[in-house]
């Protein structure tokens, strides 16, 4: 009988050809179309926001993985401290916290009114922090990938073999010794790829430049293609730049194929290889201040966002109609998100192990490779690209606005496919490899297959990838920023409404509504996946 | 499907020049294995014993050349539809499953058993000694204990050729002797044809059984275990086991 699994993969790359396809092709055609109009708009405005792009993401970068490197070390030198696991766990977070609740939460701790500037007024100094513009879009992508790089590197270092450890303590290695032979060429093999990865994320980023940006000084392509769209509706100067950003995404991700990706790092804690080294006094010391220092950039904002979100009139808020409406809206975008991100994901998984399986020793072919290329076409094009595309073709046949549900939707499932994709795909495919001949040989095909073998095997991580993609789309700003209106809120665009009009307090408060429910995905998520890798080691049928 | 190998007696197996190419390396069998006995194949690692049985099974196909088995064309059949059973090193029960529901799966592949399924598979049960851990989950099962739910799933699946790939290799010596002890018991009762894959020449004189020597990725000696274990066994064969190179 013909397997339908390349079918499911065919559908599942055809949803996802069409949705940054369309997207591309109706900008290829906007750009055709007017070229007068658009090379105008290829003007010294749209290039200085360009330069504007590359020079906060690559400082963004330098800044994430200069302090991600030490503090990983620290961490990985002191692998059985106390609250080593819930450092571990805090820096997971900012990879599911909405960027806007990230925002207030760091508004709190380094703004004008915020705890450092009430530190430098009790120490006496005349300096009021300025949160808005360059120095705030560094401090909040900092505080998205300083965690990420360390877990990252973190990752990389726990690679190294125990028996490096056992000798380099037999050789009385010193700390520089040890970094230079020992750390240094592990990170270094994965330096590339998560400095990359960091740059790629802020290149990228939109929630933050558009609330902590200060006008055309510090606007990014994201922020000015949203700006051009929503506000000015200059279709012409959104094409380009919508052009000039896919060109920079491609750029960067040919750059990133070209130094490889870094260690995947999975979801869940890790167990760090044993050390044989014994640390001095002064290390210790150093190590211990970085850990702090780190813990404190990490965690403050965080707590600042609890604080202030208390703060505010929560009985009033809660009994809002609009919030409510906002919330239920939320969760059903989010849950149909996370279901159809499940579904491709699924497909994509299954079709790639089933053409890998059934090729044996040939080389892939091209289907199977753009299944795996399928899962990150997020990467190459944006949301923000593919809102703009799709919203620039469809108002020639509809009101772009009545198709936000859809759009949310498709858009923040394709979102999180990278995610669910990388969830999913070890699990299948050691399931695969352990169960393929077993049930070829016993005769289990079909839906004896998929409901006695396969689904008690995919129900776990198939419930990580659910709670994840929701988390990422509940707090997703991007394309409902472009198609949102009246009659479509979500939770992050009323926070945005809110913050707009200066309803700080409220603005806070909903925050903190977003900010727990993402975190109770979070940790549904970071459960689930811990159960994940302990069934995995005792997964020995 | 399963109801022609019913009767639970051996067949033969015929691989009629059979071709298989495994990457760069070319394979090249022609062999007859007789009713209701027992094969050892031995050789070095990358000779082709895995795929020699890997063919059988139905797991690779044959480039050219014909398999039988009970004087039936296999060749292009699909693994399920092969009378035979095959146990693996690894791998060969669901880790989400009981010890009952992983030899059910032998009987009937949807699990939907009726009362003579669940008393064949009572019975496998206590044929390899796992009277009382019907319930238990591969994970709380010692390395032989799984190894002997395998063995009792194919005795449920009654197909009169049994397979063995390396299936005791991960066992302490001991327990491989009692493992070998009890596939040797249950195939004189049951009169399959056994085809075991080892790395222990021992074991074939263990089981009395024919010794098939690859080598490169064909036949290079085949005989009784015990005339081809002897001193006077082949040279190529006594060179693998290090005889040559300890009598020199």
């Amino acid at each position: 009988m013909t397997s339908l699994k390349p079918l499911a993969g065919a559908l599942a790359l055809t949803f996802l050809a069409v949705l940054a396809g369309g997207a591309c092709l109706s900008l290829a055609v906007e750009a055709l179309r007017g070229s007068t109009e658009g090379f105008a708009a290829f003007d010294s405005y749209l290039w200085r926001i360009a330069r504007f792009t590359l020079l906060q993401a690559l400082l963004s970068m330098l800044l994430s993985v200069a302090f991600a490197i030490p503090l990983a070390r620290a961490l990985h030198a002191h692998p059985a401290f106390l609250g080593r696991a819930v450092i571990l766990r805090l820096f997971a977070l900012p990879l599911a916290l909405p960027a806007l609740v990230a925002v207030l939460g760091i508004t709190s701790i380094y703004g004008r009114n915020g705890l450092l500037a009430a530190l430098f007024g009790w120490l006496g100094l005349d300096v009021i922090p300025n949160i808005y513009g360059l120095t705030g879009i560094l401090i909040a992508h900092v505080f998205f990938n300083l965690p990420l790089a360390t877990r990252l590197i973190l990752s990389s270092l726990d690679s190294i073999p125990e028996d490096y450890w056992k000798l380099s303590s037999q050789l009385g290695m010193g700390g520089w010794a040890r970094f230079r032979l020992i750390e240094w060429p592990v990170i270094l093999r994965n330096l590339s790829g998560i400095a990359g990865l960091v740059f790629m994320l802020c290149i990228t980023s939109f929630t933050i430049v558009l609330t902590l940006g200060g006008g055309p000084r510090a606007t990014t392509l994201e922020v000015a293609i949203y700006q051009s769209l929503h506000f000015d509706f200059d279709i012409a100067r959104a094409v380009s730049l919508t052009l000039v950003q896919l060109c920079l995404t491609v750029a960067v991700l040919s750059f990133l194929s070209l130094t490889g990706r870094p260690t995947e790092e999975g979801f869940s804690l890790r167990t760090t290889t044993r050390r044989f080294d014994q640390p001095s006094r002064g290390t210790k010391l150093w190590n211990g201040v970085l850990i702090v220092l780190g813990l404190l950039f990490v965690a403050l904002p965080m707590a600042g966002t609890v604080v202030s979100g208390l703060a505010a009139d929560l009985t009033r808020l809660l009994g809002e109609s609009l919030v409510w409406r906002a919330i239920l809206t939320s969760l059903i975008i989010g849950a149909s998100a996370a279901a159809l991100s499940l579904i491709i994901s699924l497909a994509l998984v299954v079709a790639r192990e089933y053409l890998a399986s059934q090729r044996r020793y040939a080389p892939p072919k091209l289907f199977e490779r753009s299944l795996d290329l399928g899962a990150s076409l997020i990467m190459v094009v944006p949301p923000i690209v593919i809102g703009a595309g799709w919203f620039i073709l469809s108002r020639r046949f509809v009101d772009p606005f009545s198709l936000a549900p859809i759009m949310v939707v498709s858009v923040n499932a394709a979102m999180a496919i990278p995610f669910a994709f990388r969830i999913l795909r070890p699990t299948w495919d050691t399931a695969a490899s352990r169960h393929n001949r077993l049930c070829a040989q016993l005769g289990i095909g079909g839906w004896n297959r998929l409901y006695l073998i396969d689904w008690p095997v995919l129900k776990r991580p198939s419930s990580v990838a659910f709670a994840f993609a929701m988390a990422l789309s509940l707090g997703d700003l991007g394309t409902i920023a472009l198609f949102g209106n009246n009659s479509i809120q979500t939770l992050p665009y009323l926070l945005l409404q809110r913050m707009g009009s200066y309803r700080t307090q409220d603005a806070a408060g909903l925050a903190l509504v977003l900010g727990v429910l993402c975190l109770l995905l979070m940790i549904a998520a970071d459960r689930g996946a811990s159960t994940l890798a302990k069934r995995e080691v005792r997964n020995i049928g | 499907m399963a109801e022609h190998s019913r009767h639970f007696t051996g067949a033969s197996i015929r691989l009629d020049t059979v071709d298989f190419d495994y990457g760069d390396m070319a394979m090249h069998f022609d062999l007859t294995i007789e009713p209701s006995t027992i094969t050892a194949v031995i050789g070095p690692s990358g000779s082709g014993k895995s795929t020699l049985l890997n063919l059988i099974a139905g797991f690779e196909t044959a480039k050219y050349g014909r398999i039988m088995i009970a004087g039936t064309e296999v060749t292009h059949a699909a693994p399920s539809e092969r009378p035979v059973s095959m146990v693996f090193q690894d791998n060969n029960l669901f880790a989400h499953l009981d010890v009952a529901a992983n030899i059910g799966l032998g009987r009937r592949p949807d699990l939907k058993l009726n009362e003579t399924d669940k008393a064949a598979i009572a019975q496998a049960i206590q044929k390899v000694g796992l009277s009382g851990k019907e319930k238990r989950k591969p994970e709380a099962l010692s390395g032989g204990e799984r190894q002997r739910v395998a063995i009792a799933r194919a005795l449920v699946r009654n197909r009169p050729v049994l397979l063995l790939d390396e299936a005791f290799a991960s066992l302490g010596p001991a327990l491989r002797h009692e493992m070998l002890d009890l596939v040797g018991i249950l195939q004189e009762k049951a009169g399959m044809t056994m085809v075991m894959v080892t790395h222990h020449p021992d074991d074939a004189l263990r089981l009395n059984s024919r010794l098939i020597f690859l080598d490169n990725g064909k036949i290079a000696a085949s005989g009784s275990a015990k005339e081809l274990l002897s001193d006077n066994g082949p040279s190529l064969l006594r060179k693998y086991l290090g005889a040559e190179d300890s009598a020199q």
